[in-house]
């Protein structure tokens, strides 16, 4: 079990690093075994800088991450590697993980070194083998090949292939589908079902809501680094609480349904914000208490719980994160 | 028409032999339109846009000719397309948000690629800025670094860039894949805002996702391992596709609310044939569940109706 309890995250920027951005707002959540998680939130609001803290690949500015109970927030050197055994990610940009003076498969051969020093070679190709159809790659077609060789596709699924090498617990998958086509897509997701089938927990980052709804059991919504709203999938999708959330399903593009008139204009890009007038749950649960005061079993996640494990947030925090929204 | 391109065939050279990524493909694109080109990954989508643009060394011009605007374009010759490139065709490309230069601050970078093109940065400024507005981008940005952005801000960045000297054709090689639905959307909307404003003439829009094709594009292409399988109007590929191809990566898509403990979707089975010694005929035949005797013979790509053309003995 993976729990992140009110984590935050500041990057420094400016000149000097003089400013600090706050990526991410205490942020609450688990990723049990044997389900999928979806984390789900527009460019910047703090998605893949939570899974990068989860990978320990960037530091922890507050609050605290464990693993089946432990503080996994500090560890170092040996603890860390053997974290690393049961927790591994896969990003969303193939190209950057791949160095390009290297065959394609040298990813996986830096596995070897790392986690399997002593296996024979017979052993290797048929781990290597099967963790290759797992993920629909034929062994004959992305072995031996250069990166460039390769689909962007193809270098996706070998990189969850990699991760597959090792017999992980929690698997960090971020937009690793925005980069395959539709129908492969589908394959992928279905091996994330194969893979929460056999006990491992995945936090499946996406973009893709229709197939977050389709694979998830919850869903976390994410805005400016903090949680929004967040519960079981089939109440997020079906009773959104949240108007961000609504405002997402709402962009979903569909086959059969146009997104309604395209405007000449292009206002369409400026950055939601909720209208004026948008009543705000969280304060009308909390009334006469304006601020991030915890629901029960939630250390100042600053939502509410407004059906059984169905929670919402302020519509309109303060820069503090008190609520600022207006009663319902 | 704005482009013409005509039997085009480019191969890429390797060790093992020629790897035919594009094998003759015919097709026009009119003033305005906004051409969707869709396609299972691999299938040549990238290559042919980039031969339109810039040939990689390891690209191998076989025959072919395009023309825009009523002019030869030479794409086989690197140096003489530089008339070319950028003013009148020009290209977001693929991953074109991670080949930004981490370590150049982006009016810098940009100040460069103008003065490549013997423009003075300071002068189109404002005229970038007023762009940076429109696409909903503070600009500030030009006094940031890519890796300060993030992945939306990027793309809107490039996409601002890559029209700034109102291009003829835009080629935008999946452009929103890497986004959320509502940059997504937004990124989508851009671009038909940036045809109509007429920032462009038309524009070719690469990617595997038929319903943001099915949102902004008038004419949706489809290709399969090299070649074309369909171009029609959008609501006709949609609503009735011909090619065995369309039909089932439109079935692929998902039907909003499926969950997969109720029922498993399932893709296309097989994989594409490699395009090193693609098979003979119709290259489709492995996987296709219509597949007959006469599809060992290659289809042509007909027109059975005005602006709907289709490669399948079944569909002729
Ligand atoms: N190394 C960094 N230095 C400074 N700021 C950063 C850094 N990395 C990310 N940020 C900022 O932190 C915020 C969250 O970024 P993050 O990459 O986590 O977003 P995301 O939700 O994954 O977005 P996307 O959907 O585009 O991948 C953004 O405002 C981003 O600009
Ligand atoms: N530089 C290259 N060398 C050899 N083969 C390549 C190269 N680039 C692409 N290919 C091959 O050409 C085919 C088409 O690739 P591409 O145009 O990138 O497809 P798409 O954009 O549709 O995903 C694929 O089989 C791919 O593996
Ligand atoms: S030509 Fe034959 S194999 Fe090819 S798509 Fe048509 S029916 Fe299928
Ligand atoms: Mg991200
Ligand atoms: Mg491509």
């Amino acid at each position: 079990m993976l729990t992140l309890d009110a984590v935050s995250k500041s990057y420094k920027v400016g000149t000097f690093g003089g400013k600090e951005l706050p990526a991410v707002q205490n942020v609450s959540f688990e990723v049990a075994p044997g389900e999928v998680v979806s984390l789900i939130g527009e460019s910047g609001s703090g998605k893949t800088t939570v899974g990068k803290m989860i990978l320990r690949l960037i530091g922890i500015s507050g609050g605290q991450i464990n693993l089946d109970g432990n503080d996994i927030s500090a560890i170092k050197g040996h603890d860390l590697k053997a974290y690393y055994r049961k927790v591994q990610g896969v990003f969303q940009d193939p190209f950057s993980s791949f160095n390009p003076m290297f065959k394609a498969d040298h990813v996986l051969g830096m596995m070897r070194d790392e986690y399997f020093a002593g296996i024979s070679a017979a052993d290797w190709t048929s781990k290597v083998e099967a963790s290759l159809q797992s993920v629909s790659l034929n062994p004959g077609q992305v072995l031996n090949k250069y990166p460039h060789q390769l689909s962007g596709g193809q270098l996706q699924r070998l990189l969850i292939a990699r991760a597959l090498l090792l017999d992980i617990e929690i698997l960090v998958a971020d937009e690793i589908i925005s980069m395959l086509d539709a129908s492969t897509r589908i394959d992928v997701v279905n091996l994330l079902g194969d893979l929460k089938a056999r006990g491992l927990g995945i936090l499946f980052i996406t973009h893709d809501l229709s197939l977050g709804n389709y694979i998830s059991e919850r869903t976390v919504i994410l805005r400016q680094g903090r949680i929004v709203e967040m519960g079981a999938t089939p109440g997020v999708f079906g009773r959104p609480l949240h108007p961000y959330t609504r405002m997402l399903i709402d962009s979903v593009p569909q086959i059969h349904q146009k997104w309604g008139q395209i405007e000449a204009g292009l206002d369409a890009t400026t950055v939601w914000a909720p209208a004026a007038t948008e009543p705000c749950l969280y304060h009308a649960a909390q009334p006469g208490s304006a601020t991030t005061a915890a629901p029960a079993g939630l250390t100042g996640s600053g939502l509410v719980e407004v059906e059984d494990g169905h929670f919402v947030g302020c519509v309109q925090p303060n820069a503090d994160g008190t609520c600022g929204g207006r009663p319902a | 028409m704005s482009l013409q391109v005509t039997d085009l065939r480019v191969y890429y050279r390797t060790l093992a032999g020629d790897v035919q990524a594009l094998d003759g493909v015919t097709f026009g694109v009119a003033d305005g339109e906004i051409m969707g080109l869709a396609g299972e990954s691999g299938c040549g989508k990238s290559t042919l846009g980039n031969s339109l643009i810039r040939f990689d060394p390891r690209m191998r011009y076989i025959e072919g000719h395009v023309e825009l605007d009523g002019l030869d374009l030479p794409i086989r010759d690197t140096n003489a397309m530089n008339d070319f490139r950028f003013s009148a065709v020009s290209v977001i490309p693929q991953y074109a948000m991670s080949a930004l230069n981490p370590t150049r601050k982006i009016g810098k970078m940009i100040g460069e690629l103008l003065a490549t093109k013997d423009i003075d940065y300071q002068k189109v400024r404002p005229e970038i800025e007023r762009r940076l507005d429109m696409v909903g981008l503070a600009r500030d940005v030009l006094t940031r670094y890519p890796i300060e952005l993030s992945g939306g801000m990027k793309q809107r960045m490039v996409m601002v860039l890559s029209t700034l000297l109102n291009p003829s054709l835009l080629i935008a090689d999946e452009i929103t894949s890497a986004l959320d639905v509502s940059t997504q959307k937004a990124v989508a909307q851009t671009l038909v805002s940036f045809r109509d404003h007429e920032f462009v003439n038309s524009m070719m829009v690469i990617t595997h996702d038929m319903s943001i094709l099915y949102q902004i594009a008038d004419s949706i292409t489809v290709m399969y391992a090299g070649k074309l399988a369909e171009k029609a109007p959008t609501s006709v590929i949609i609503n009735s596709p011909r090619h065995p191809y369309s039909q089932m990566l439109i079935a692929s898509l998902p039907e909003v609310g499926v969950r997969y403990a109720d029922k498993h979707l399932t893709g296309i089975p097989g994989n594409p044939p490699s395009l090193l010694n693609p098979p003979g005929g119709c290259r489709f035949r492995a996987r296709c569940p219509l597949a007959f005797e006469k599809c060992l013979e290659e289809p042509p790509f007909i027109e059975l109706a005005p602006g709907h053309s289709v490669a399948c003995w079944k569909a002729v």
